[in-house]
């Protein structure tokens, strides 16, 4: 069983009040706005109440991403962060956690230069458990799901507000570890979410799909967080954490203190905001 | 990537059917392809569904042929250039004038098409990005024509370079957007259009300018084009009742190279060449040439050959000309490379400065710098070939646009 598929078993034995726990998932870039930030950051989140990691690995294009997570690639890449340095900073971090599931969250092109198994095999021996690549669908994903799987590999693939229901039967066939689904139409960091909205589109992906089903694009706040839990078997958080990462440029000790304590505070109070439902 | 091309097997040109490609989810042997988001997946199905009913509809045809003939001005004239043939001394030039369609550039041939498939599809609000411009005026001009929203996506240094084009567009009731992400060029104001596209699929139309993006655009965009090869054809043959010796045209994203060389790729006796801009030089690794320096990757939705550095990232491409200034291609020139059936060269700024300069003196006729990139070209391949043989360059677009950036390069204030 991998990490994610354990946290997923593992969170729906802990009760709450109206079901079991949702799990947390934030975002933030490798390298971003420092080299040094990722690694003591990622720690802290876990701390903070997340329950899996989605790393990003930064491409100079990424054109399903807002301006928000467009600048975290773009400061990530002034230090010329690559598939490398994402490796090498999940190494560290399993040295003092093996529970905690992280997911690598990217565009096709590095990886494709990498070589799909080479890419399967590094990123399985460094400790990453999920992979999602934002420009990699279903229908040209054959090799690249084989290449992910045969090293226990999760493909993590999205779904839509427009995703039909024969695109959600073929990304069943080939998914595993969870489903992301984008809850809104536009990219990362668009402001307003339809909840009703969301709540029937999962219900229709769960005839199809069974695995559990993540919910990003536009979760803001503790509030909104809450809303979207009451569907979703996990809340993705990106933009509003990264957004703290142009407080500083994280090169002094103290600099990097002051981000991640914000992120901290932001994850904990979506944490009890899940908790409390 | 490494295991799927295997450079020791080229396949022989002649065996292969053109017209079947690319295959039902856009490949062209290894590229193209659909290599998007999820968000805007029901979007391409909707846009690959029309397309498909409209290739073989008799009244959409019917329509096309007639905006082409009575609005954009077609047949564009296949000129004999005489007095360049003889300064360059060698084989006969013709020049392929789609410099003189309505808005100045072969891209009206597109948006004409693509801006009728929208309006069947009932979509009020169009949106395209552009390098030089010319495809932001020519869908423009479509959306003032139909009456529609038009939203351009420009780089925010192109907007600098192309300042004449930029009012044009005003001019026609579009809004342009200045993009100040990443290099400020082309594949920025892509990246751009397409998050607008994401964000407002129900009500809009996404008109790509070039043969590149995800299926179906590089093979609708082609289709579009196609009318400069299938006229070129037609007009030698009733000029010197033969096939031209070889095609020559420049290559961004490839939709006018593309469109020329498309209905001749069965004709094993022309030999063509598609040229790259050169920049400073391929040495000096300041160029926009992905076929002839670049590697294959993915990016804006295609496979294909890419100007990217060791971890696949995108790297800025430099050319004096702002609608070559792209670090793509699209998939089917990386096809046509492969295979062998068309070569990829460059030509740098410098010699396509010295073209532009010539053909304006010499025949009387201002090139865009992106068609001078042709010309400097073919001029070179013309000198090496015999007077009974003869070659098409595709004068793509005229230079109106450029001579402000000219002016700036040798000093001269206007």
């Amino acid at each position: 069983m991998s990490r994610i598929t354990a946290r997923f078993a593992e969170l729906k034995t802990q009760q709450t009040k109206s079901g079991t726990r949702t799990a947390l998932i934030p975002y933030v870039m490798t390298g971003d706005p420092s080299p040094e930030i990722t690694l003591p950051l990622m720690h802290a989140m876990v701390e903070a109440g997340a329950d899996i990691i989605e790393l990003g690995a930064p491409f100079s294009d990424p054109m399903a991403d807002g301006p928000v997570i467009q600048a975290a690639a773009e400061r990530s890449l002034q230090h010329n962060t690559s598939l490398y340095d994402v490796f090498s900073v999940v190494a560290e971090f399993r040295q003092t956690d093996d529970k905690t599931p992280i997911v690598m969250m990217g565009y096709l092109n590095p990886i494709e230069v990498m070589g799909y198994s080479s890419f399967a095999q590094q990123a399985a021996a460094c400790g990453i458990d999920g992979v999602i690549t934002v420009d990699m669908p279903p229908v040209e994903a054959a090799e690249y799901v084989s290449a992910l799987k045969s090293q226990g590999l999760d493909p993590i693939f999205l779904l839509a507000p427009t995703s039909t229901t024969e695109r959600i039967k073929k990304l069943a066939d080939v998914a595993s570890g969870f489903v992301y689904y984008v809850s809104l139409k536009g990219v990362t960091g668009a402001a307003t979410l339809d909840v009703s909205s969301v709540k029937e589109k999962v219900e229709e992906i769960r005839q199809f799909i069974d695995l559990p089903i993540g919910v990003g694009f536009g979760i803001s706040d503790a509030q909104s967080a809450a809303n979207v839990a009451v569907c979703a078997d996990a809340v993705v958080v990106g933009s509003v954490i990264v957004k703290k990462m142009t407080l500083n440029n994280g090169k002094t000790t103290q600099e990097r203190s002051i981000i991640i304590k914000e992120i901290s505070g932001i994850l904990s109070s979506m944490r009890k905001a899940l908790d409390g439902l | 990537m490494t295991q799927l091309i295997d450079k020791s097997v080229k396949q022989k040109p002649a065996a292969i059917d053109y017209a079947a490609m690319p295959d039902e989810y856009g490949h062209f042997g290894i590229y193209g392809g659909v290599f998007a988001s999820e968000t805007l997946m029901q979007a391409l199905d909707e846009l690959r569904d029309a397309y498909e009913k409209i290739k073989t509809d008799k009244v959409f045809q019917k329509q096309f042929d007639l905006d082409l003939a009575h609005y954009v001005g077609r047949p564009s004239p296949l000129y004999f250039a005489e007095r360049l043939t003889q300064q360059v001394g060698g084989a006969q030039i013709f020049l392929k004038r789609e410099d003189l369609n309505h808005t100045g550039a072969h891209k009206i041939n597109n948006t004409i098409g693509q801006g009728l498939l929208a309006k069947l599809m009932g979509k009020k609000r169009i949106i395209a990005e552009t390098g030089a411009g010319q495809h932001g005026v020519a869908s423009a001009t479509v959306a003032a024509r139909f009456g529609m929203e038009c939203i351009v996506y420009m780089g925010a240094e192109d907007i600098i370079r192309q300042a004449p084009n930029v009012y044009r567009m005003k001019l026609l009731g579009a809004k342009v957007v200045a993009v100040e992400s990443g290099s400020k060029t082309l594949k920025d104001a892509l990246n751009e259009a397409m998050r607008d596209w994401v964000t407002n699929v129900d009500d809009t139309f996404y008109i790509i300018g070039t043969v590149a993006g995800p299926h179906p655009y590089p093979a609708m965009v082609r289709d579009f084009q196609s009318i400069i090869g299938r006229e070129a054809k037609q007009q030698m043959q009733e000029q010197c009742a033969c096939l031209p010796d070889a095609l020559v045209a420049c290559i961004g994203g490839g939709s006018n190279a593309i469109g020329l060389f498309h209905p001749f790729l069965d004709d094993d006796s022309v030999t063509m060449y598609g040229v790259e801009g050169g920049g400073l030089g391929l040495d000096s690794g300041k160029h926009a040439a992905p076929l002839c320096a670049g590697s294959p990757g993915v990016l804006h939705g295609n496979r294909t050959y890419l100007m990217e550095d060791e971890n696949g990232q995108i790297i800025e491409t430099h050319s004096i000309s702002a609608g070559l200034d792209y670090p793509g291609v699209g998939p089917e020139h990386a096809w046509l490379k492969d295979i062998g059936r068309v070569n990829y060269v460059v030509a740098t700024d410098d010699e396509a400065l010295k073209a532009f300069h010539t053909l304006t003196r010499i025949e009387g006729i201002i090139p865009a710098l992106e068609s001078s990139h042709a010309v400097a070209y073919g001029m070179q391949l013309a000198a090496t070939m015999k007077p009974e043989q003869r070659i098409i360059i595709n004068l793509s677009g005229r230079g109106d646009k450029d001579i402000n950036t000219i002016a700036k390069i040798e000093g001269i204030q206007l």
